[in-house]
């Protein structure tokens, strides 16, 4: 059997930019094969410059992408997908401005073949506090994020950097655990939605996180001579105490076989790692350089080791990209 | 060449003319309703007597509807109520799970491709003391064959064993609220829900891509209409690709096509400035019997389904709010366009706070297009209160309410989903009236049976299913009940200029009946014999259709 494609949610209210970043995805997709289903009023909403070929509702994207349309059948268009037998290497869905991610991810924890890789919420910061408060969308609204892994509090640069601390103070209230990533334009790096080995270039020039003055970017690459309760070690690493926005291991559990473990933002998973993983245990962890606690990382890992192996950071890294 | 038609009875809907008992028609169309010698001055002309003992209404109007009632039949009818097919055969409600298994054994004998799933539909295990079927119970009709049986409420489906293995779906460790587990750690094989049924309709041969009209379809949701009476019926909620809209009106061009159907294009997967582009494009092209050029939005989902968007305090168990299916300001953009562009917009809400998004979005959009004769249609709009009501009037709104949900789930909405204050105002019929309010009923078929003359039983009567009557108050009277039935409908779709009544100048649309309903008195309206109809000047009786 093949490994589940990942899929990633992007969710949010109209205008909260979820049709920016998913062109911006699609430019720099840095050769991973991205299917992109699309669920709004309109054609697709794809820059006109990165389309191959269009046939129907199916979009053919340079770099090996597709885009296709869902109306309202979201299950069928992504049976539908499947079949097609295209090489995909991660799906993403951009939901309706009104829908709740978090009965999307119900549904497609019922489809073989796919694996929730993480739920992305747009907020707008100029206008999310009085959408939430809306008297027929608010519990939409408030719905939406609470069904977020990670937060991208978009249009930061049109409030106060006041304003965006209060933002994500009140969002940390109304979607517990979730990070919240400020964007400008809806601009992150791709590594943070879709995962992967850091470019260094993706990551500088952002907007810096709620109440700090820079954003770099920190890389903690990490190698595990012992095998680890990975379950337990990733609902850690899931804490947003720890300041992780992402992470990924191939670790050896307690029985000593390898699991890919993943944790965007507050959720994390394990599976069993692909059969050619071998050699020492290895964890990449990545952060805002002023939110990541490697401290407490380091002590997290041990907490959970099931041996005295140690643990060496390999490679610690502001905005570059760690060697492979 | 004229044809005068002669009646036991004419009822006209024409206030200044109620009663005739002769119809002179030319070329499809009315000259005049009265006596035979009024209507001999139209000229020569011969005299019909088949209908001497029969009772003539309009052709009765069902304005919501979908033709995909006559695609239902192909699988195994599985209700609790008898219900008529399109060839006349009416199959028995089944009363118990045993009866169920029994009829789906006997369709099972019936297919000779082992891989062919058995489909079933209008399952109602309300009625079995609440006892939930298992893909146990399924699976003694076949493990070899996928089973899907679709429940009445459209919400919840069974499969059996074998369905859930071809889906993928026979594992431990599923974590869904729409997917009940066994003891055994294993779906049940309920599966509730949209997100649960989709993964299992095409393994059960309940694809969405095939419950859209075909040509057979259409047919055979015409042959129901001549049976109910019905001469125009309204096709709620279509995609209306091109092929579509060609397959439609070459069948419903065919000199044998009984009705006139009204299609409406659905607010889905194009964007608002496209779809009313669209609308106008495909009102262009309307028949006689393919009208074409409504628009049709969905903004919340059901109450049964607690899907449906109700204002404080919500449902009456506590169930979270419903879902919205458009965002206010795709509605606006919607609207504003349509008023523009004088195209009509038929807006689906079921709970009250969806159907106040609408009302304050028209609102604003009429400010800025001011309409004089817009009617926009609030469709289902069952939980709507007086205020609401008296809004529909100052806006110029028609409303099409539902009270067949009285009678199939009226204890439930009693019981379980707004209580029994809100259940007794539900689908509010004479306050609508009272109002003012330009008002049509309707089945949603295949949602409950297609038949103008039982939805007008239900709203005189407002009995449910255990005999409750919920809202004495909100019941009309027979005769408000057939004028909805007939120009209230066809007012809300447009069309009462040309149907809807018998009177000079309209089409020679007639329900052919052999009782009178004006006669037969309120509680037995359902039971009114229908002989067939005459459409278009054309005569289809039931029992040859």
């Amino acid at each position: 059997m093949t490994d589940p494609i990942p899929v990633t949610l992007i969710g949010g209210y109209l205008g909260a930019g979820k049709t920016t970043l998913v062109n911006s995805l699609l430019r720099n997709a840095a050769g991973r094969r991205l299917a992109v289903l699309v669920n709004e009023f309109g054609s697709l909403p794809i820059d006109a410059d990165l389309i191959v070929a269009r046939e129907d509702n199916l979009i053919s994207i340079s770099g090996g992408c597709i885009c296709c349309s869902f109306g309202s059948d979201l299950v069928a268009a992504l049976i539908d997908i499947r079949t097609r037998g295209q090489p995909i290497d991660h799906l993403l869905i951009e939901t309706s401005g009104v829908a709740l991610p978090g009965s999307i991810v119900q549904s497609i924890a019922l489809l073989p073949g796919l694996a929730i890789d993480g739920v992305i919420v747009l907020a707008d910061a100029e206008t999310v506090e009085q959408r939430a408060d809306d008297r027929y969308m608010g519990d939409t609204v408030r719905g939406q994020l609470a069904g977020a892994d990670i937060v991208v509090l978009n249009k930061v640069d049109l409030v106060s950097l006041e304003h965006a601390a209060a933002i994500a103070r009140w969002l940390a209230e109304i979607a517990p655990g979730a990070r919240v990533v400020p964007a400008e334009k809806a601009d992150i790096p791709v590594e943070i939605i879709l995962g992967g080995p850091p470019d260094p270039r993706s990551m500088a020039h952002r907007p810096p996180p709620p109440r700090h003055r820079t954003a770099d970017y920190e890389t903690l690459s990490l190698e595990l001579d012992s095998p680890v309760d990975a379950e337990k070690l990733g609902r850690v690493l899931a804490d947003p105490r720890l300041g992780l926005l992402r992470a990924k291991g191939f670790l050896r559990g307690s029985d000593s076989a390898f699991v890919t473990l993943q944790v965007v933002g507050r959720r994390s998973q394990v599976e069993p790692a692909p059969s050619w993983i071998e050699g020492p245990g290895r964890l990449i962890c990545i952060g805002f350089a002023a939110e990541l606690d490697r401290a407490a990382i380091l002590a997290a890992i041990k907490a959970w080791s099931c041996g005295h192996g140690l643990t060496r950071e390999r490679s610690v890294h502001r905005n570059r990209q760690p060697p492979c | 060449m004229t044809t005068i038609y002669e009646a036991r009875k004419v009822v006209t809907m024409n206030p200044s003319r109620p009663l005739a008992t002769h119809v002179a028609v030319r070329e499809g169309r009315i000259l005049g309703a009265g006596s035979l010698d009024e209507l001999t001055g139209w000229g020569a002309y011969k005299l019909d007597r088949t209908f001497a003992d029969k009772v003539l209404m309009p052709g009765l109007v069902e304005g919501h509807s979908h033709v995909a009632e006559g695609v239902q039949w192909r699988f195994v009818y599985c209700g609790y109520f008898d219900r008529t097919d399109p060839d006349g055969t009416t199959w028995p409600g089944l009363r118990s799970i045993e009866e169920v298994l029994a009829r789906l054994s006997a369709a099972n004998v019936g297919l000779s491709d082992p891989k062919q799933p058995l489909t079933g539909w209008a399952l109602d295990p309300i009625y079995f003391d609440n006892r939930r079927i298992t893909r146990e119970d399924l699976d003694r009709v076949t493990t070899t064959r996928p089973i899907g049986i679709m429940h009445a409420s459209g919400h919840i489906m069974n499969v059996n064993t074998r369905a859930l293995e071809l889906a993928g779906l026979l594992r431990a460790g599923i974590n869904h609220p729409g997917v009940p587990l066994g003891s055994d750690g294993l779906p049940t094989g309920e599966m509730k829900g949209p997100e649960a049924m989709t993964p299992l309709g095409p393994h059960v041969g309940l694809d969405r891509s095939l419950l859209a009209s075909d040509e057979p379809g259409l047919r055979a949701f015409a042959r129901l209409c001549v049976r109910k009476g019905v001469t125009t019926a309204a096709d709620l909620a279509n995609l209306l690709p091109q092929p579509a809209v060609d397959m439609m009106l070459r069948v419903s061009g065919e000199g044998s096509f009984p009705a006139r159907i009204v299609s409406l294009r659905i607010a889905r997967d194009i964007s608002p400035a496209e779809l009313i582009d669209r609308v106008i494009e495909l009102r262009k092209s309307s028949s006689d019997r393919l009208r074409l050029g409504i628009v049709k939005v969905i903004v919340d989902g059901s109450i049964q389904g607690f899907s449906a968007r109700l204002k404080p305090p919500g449902y009456y168990n506590g169930a979270p709010n419903g879902l919205w299916y458009v965002a206010p300001e795709q509605l606006r953009e919607i609207f504003e366009r349509a008023l523009a562009a004088g195209v009509q917009v038929h807006s689906h809400t079921n709970g009250d706070q969806a159907t106040e998004l609408v009302l304050d979005t028209l609102e604003q959009a009429l400010r800025k297009s001011p309409s004089p004769d817009h009617r926009f249609a609030l469709q289902h709009c069952q939980l709507a209160n007086a205020a609401q009501f008296r809004r529909m009037r100052s806006l110029g709104m028609c409303v099409n309410l539902f009270p067949n949900h009285h009678f199939y789930w009226g204890d439930q909405h009693f019981a379980l989903t707004v209580g029994p204050e809100r259940a007794e105002r539900m689908n509010a019929c004479a306050t609508a009236l009272a109002n003012g309010v330009p008002m049509a009923i309707h089945s949603d078929a295949p949602v409950t049976p297609l038949g103008p003359l039982f939805t007008a039983w239900c709203a005189v009567n407002r009995v449910t299913a255990s005999g409750r009557i919920l809202g004495t108050e909100e019941r009309i009277s027979v005769a408000d009940a057939l004028r909805t039935i007939t120009l209230g409908a066809a007012y809300t779709l447009g069309l009462d200029g040309e149907v809807g009544s018998i009177e000079c100048g309209k089409h020679a649309d007639f329900a052919v009946l052999e009782d009178d309903p004006t006669e037969i008195g309120g509680e037995r309206l359902k039971d009114v014999r229908i002989w067939g109809t005459v459409q278009g000047g054309r005569i289809f009786a039931a029992a040859t259709i």
